[in-house]
């Protein structure tokens, strides 16, 4: 190797860009990434990180583009040809052998992909020794995965990604689920991946988690590139500010004293969640008082929808909630909407094959005939696109009506709290402008309780009454949307 | 190889060596009983094999030991060919037929791999009907030849066989590619990008499941003396070779081989009991299946791994 090849790239991405159908997930993105370098894939839920992670890596076939290593064009090879070039990658989510030691998981990943290898290599399981030491499970070779604890399920995923020494390693969302203290280890980890010449490329939500770690930051928005460089100075750029924190706010709260009622309509009290290992709410309590509108902002992952699964019925939990003061607990998930707590779910679960009329009268099924007319009528008011797609199929849509749809079915349950979750999520501006006055219309015209989930803040704020911030698992801050740039904005990029 | 000190090797060597000592003892009846019974060992552990490693749910195994059975029969039938060799073509001709199924069936996904599978069984079936002068059609083919008249010598080579079918296929479990092979069933998307060749693994499972599922059938009709839809290929068989594999317990391999001795044992002992012979095995699996889903050996050895 030549002096000048030290400073060429390991890795070139060109023009890659990926549609599933008529979504464009990836839209042109190019970056060079360097042996001995961090980079950072940064964006909001939905902005395709994960996808271009995916095209590189061949998991996805990128639709055009070039992803050059080492001089050769890869992309579109499948995904074990491209692991085998030198590529490793460390899943967020997992499925060890649990019927293998760790060192056996360690091991698989050093096998060679022959059906010859009939069998074991002693030398290989002195390397998966050597692995296991690297990235701290030393001491814990010989348990089956099902005994660890979920930070070691994380470290197990380290090590199957380094195991054939690649030159690219590519890391989805190394910290969610981790405590802080094991953040710290982690981040050491991966760090020390540098420093051995390795070329790493993170997919994070926001900059600030892994702005410590990272060497350049790439921050995408909507399949797009915003913009690239030092951690800090994406921090600064004006469009980063803006599509996470969004422009200049008007806020409109109403102090919480204005609400009447003694004991808030929703209580939850102290509830913590875990999905087998991994703490997804840890001692969360909010309220919410009859008639007001409450946001919980938190990027993805950080425990929204499970606080409203939870609420909803779907997941068992710890700690209490309370409706009108009484306990929710043991109350099947159907009973507590059709008791007026309905959830208008992130992924919107509509029933595709049916029309949208047929999808709305589902929802004010238990109306008698004359109020869910009325019901109805004042529904199309309130979204007039619904009206003139009645006998549409709900899955020929755009995705804004979709959504508006799958609002408006949660209303026509006539509820007294509406739990929005995400209800920007892929949405173009203009579309969340039209739910924004929606909303708005909602909150002065009727008595209804909202409470929303968002990590878009633009379009949590103007309309809150109260806020919550939602952070790994925990509520951080709670105050008045006017405050929250100021105090809680800046942890937020 | 640690396997050779396992209590699980011993337990298996013990129960081989007092199989092989029956026939000094019980009659011939029971015997017979036995030899279908590690045939449909064969059947079982091959299953597993797909199933347990390399995650496929094969609902077809009917197929591949219909046509390893028919292929064989129908040769010694028309060319009168020594009933080796034909047992050999009729191996091979399991291992094409399911090379040929599953390379267009693994690229589709989950339960079209099964459904596709299944297809397969009622081509197979409505073939050997539809084929009546070659095949004996619903009346069954007649195979001249025999390997032995002798009960015993049946007998015994059912269990040798049977004997190193498992050895191979529970050995080949725990190798290197057993290893790959129950990666790819658990996440396919992760054990590509650990560099492995996903369709290649679980071709070449179907296809050692395909050799010895053809094997095995090829084996059974010579003892039979005849092939049928019945025996050999119908839907019901090929149910009772999965029921007998998810009893014995998934991805254990020799469990599978226990499931099926059980199944048939467990059948005929209350043949006394008449229609309701099928309801009470039926019943017993579906019990075993509801509450212990790791079956006879994986609940077993499940407890021994959390010691």
């Amino acid at each position: 190797m030549d002096a000048t090849s030290n400073f060429a790239p390991v890795l070139e991405v060109r023009g890659l860009t990926k549609r599933f159908g008529g979504l464009t997930a990836v839209k042109n993105l190019s970056f060079d990434l360097h042996a001995g370098e961090i980079f950072g894939l940064i964006g909001p839920n939905g902005s395709g990180k994960s996808t271009a992670m995916k095209s590189i890596m061949g998991i996805e076939r990128p639709t055009s583009g070039e992803v050059v290593f080492q001089g050769d064009d890869i992309a579109g090879l499948p995904a074990h040809k491209i692991a085998r070039k030198g590529f490793g990658m460390v899943f967020q989510h997992s499925r060890p052998l649990n019927r293998q030691t760790v060192l056996e998981n360690i091991m698989v990943a050093l096998l060679p992909d022959s059906l010859l290898a009939l069998f074991h290599d002693k030398a290989l399981t002195e390397r998966a020794e050597a692995i296991a030491e690297r990235v701290g499970l030393g001491g814990v070779m010989r348990r089956k995965p099902p005994t660890l604890p979920f930070a070691d399920l994380r470290r197990l995923e380290l090590a199957k990604a380094i195991a054939r020494d690649p030159k690219v390693v590519l890391v989805d969302e190394p910290f969610a689920g981790l405590t802080l203290a094991e953040v710290g280890v982690f981040s050491e980890l991966i760090s020390s991946f540098r420093d051995e010449g390795r070329a790493v490329l993170l997919v994070d939500h926001n900059v600030k988690s892994v702005a410590a770690l990272v060497d350049r930051v790439l921050a995408m928005y909507l399949g797009e590139e915003i913009c690239t460089g030092a951690a800090s100075e994406v921090m600064k750029n004006e469009t980063v500010r803006r599509v996470y924190l969004g422009g200049a706010i008007e806020t409109s709260a109403r102090p919480e004293t204005s609400f009447k009622d003694k004991v808030p309509l929703l209580q939850v009290e102290n509830v913590s969640v875990f999905y087998g290992k991994a703490q997804a709410l840890e001692n969360v309590s909010i309220h919410v008082h009859e008639g007001e509108f409450v946001s919980v902002v938190g990027l993805n992952g950080a425990g929204k929808t499970t606080l409203f699964n939870t609420i909803s019925g779907f997941l068992p939990y710890s700690g209490e909630i309370l409706r009108g003061g009484d306990k929710l607990r043991g109350i099947s998930a159907a009973k507590i909407a059709r008791g007026g707590i309905v959830q208008c779910p992130e992924s919107r679960e509509l029933f595709g094959e049916m029309s949208v009329r047929e999808n709305l009268d589902l929802g004010g099924q238990a109306l008698p005939d004359a109020e869910r007319e009325a019901q109805l009528a004042w529904l199309f008011e309130l979204f007039p696109i619904l009206k003139e797609r009645q006998g549409q199929m709900a899955q020929t849509l755009s995705g804004g009506e979709q959504q508006m749809l799958a609002i408006g079915r949660a209303l026509m349950m006539k509820p007294t709290i509406l739990i929005l979750d995400e209800p920007t999520l892929g949405l173009a501006p203009v579309i969340l402008e039209q739910l924004s006055k929606a909303l708005e219309r909602l909150r002065q015209t009727t008595p209804i309780t909202v409470l929303l989930g968002e990590q878009n803040v633009t379009f949590a704020l103007p309309h809150a009454d109260r806020v919550y911030v939602l952070e790994h698992a925990r509520i951080v801050w709670e105050g008045d949307p006017a405050r929250f740039a100021a105090e809680a904005g800046e942890g937020y990029l | 190889m640690g396997f050779f000190k396992t209590r699980l090797f011993w337990i298996s060597l013990v129960m081989v060596v007092v199989a092989s000592t029956l026939p000094l003892y019980v009659s011939g009846y029971i015997l017979g009983l036995l030899t279908v019974a590690y045939y449909f060992g064969v059947f079982a552990m091959s299953w597993d094999l797909l199933f347990g490693f390399a995650g496929e749910v094969n609902f077809g195994p009917t197929f591949l030991i219909g046509v390893g059975a028919y292929t064989a029969g129908i040769i010694n039938n028309q060319y009168g060919v020594s009933p080796y060799v034909c047992i050999f073509i009729g191996a091979m001709a399991a291992v094409i037929a399911g090379f040929v199924l599953a390379l267009p069936a693994l690229r589709v996904r989950g339960p079209y791999f099964g459904l596709t599978t299944l297809v397969a069984v009622l081509m197979l079936q409505n073939f050997i009907v539809v084929f009546a002068d070659l095949t004996g059609g619903e009346i069954g083919l007649t195979i001249p030849d025999v390997i032995t008249i002798s009960a015993s010598a049946n007998y015994w080579i059912a269990l040798g066989f049977m004997t190193v079918s498992a050895a191979i296929l529970y050995g080949l479990s725990q190798s290197p590619i057993g290893l790959v092979l129950q990666a790819s069933g658990q996440d396919p998307v992760q054990a590509g990008a650990l560099g492995f060749n996903i369709v290649k693994h679980k071709l070449f499972a179907f296809v050692v499941s395909a050799f010895f599922s053809g094997l095995a059938g090829a084996l059974l009709v010579f003892y039979f003396g005849t092939a049928s839809v019945g025996t050999v290929v119908d839907v019901a068989v090929g149910v009772n070779v999965i029921v007998a594999a998810v009893l014995g317990g998934r991805r254990t391999v020799l469990g599978a081989a226990l499931g099926a001795i059980f199944l048939i044992v467990a059948g005929e002992f209350l043949r006394p009991t008449g229609e309701l012979a099928t309801f009470i095995v039926s019943a017993i699996a579906l019990l075993v299946v509801l509450f212990f889903p790791g079956g006879f050996l994986g609940a077993a050895m499940s407890r021994e791994a959390r010691t």
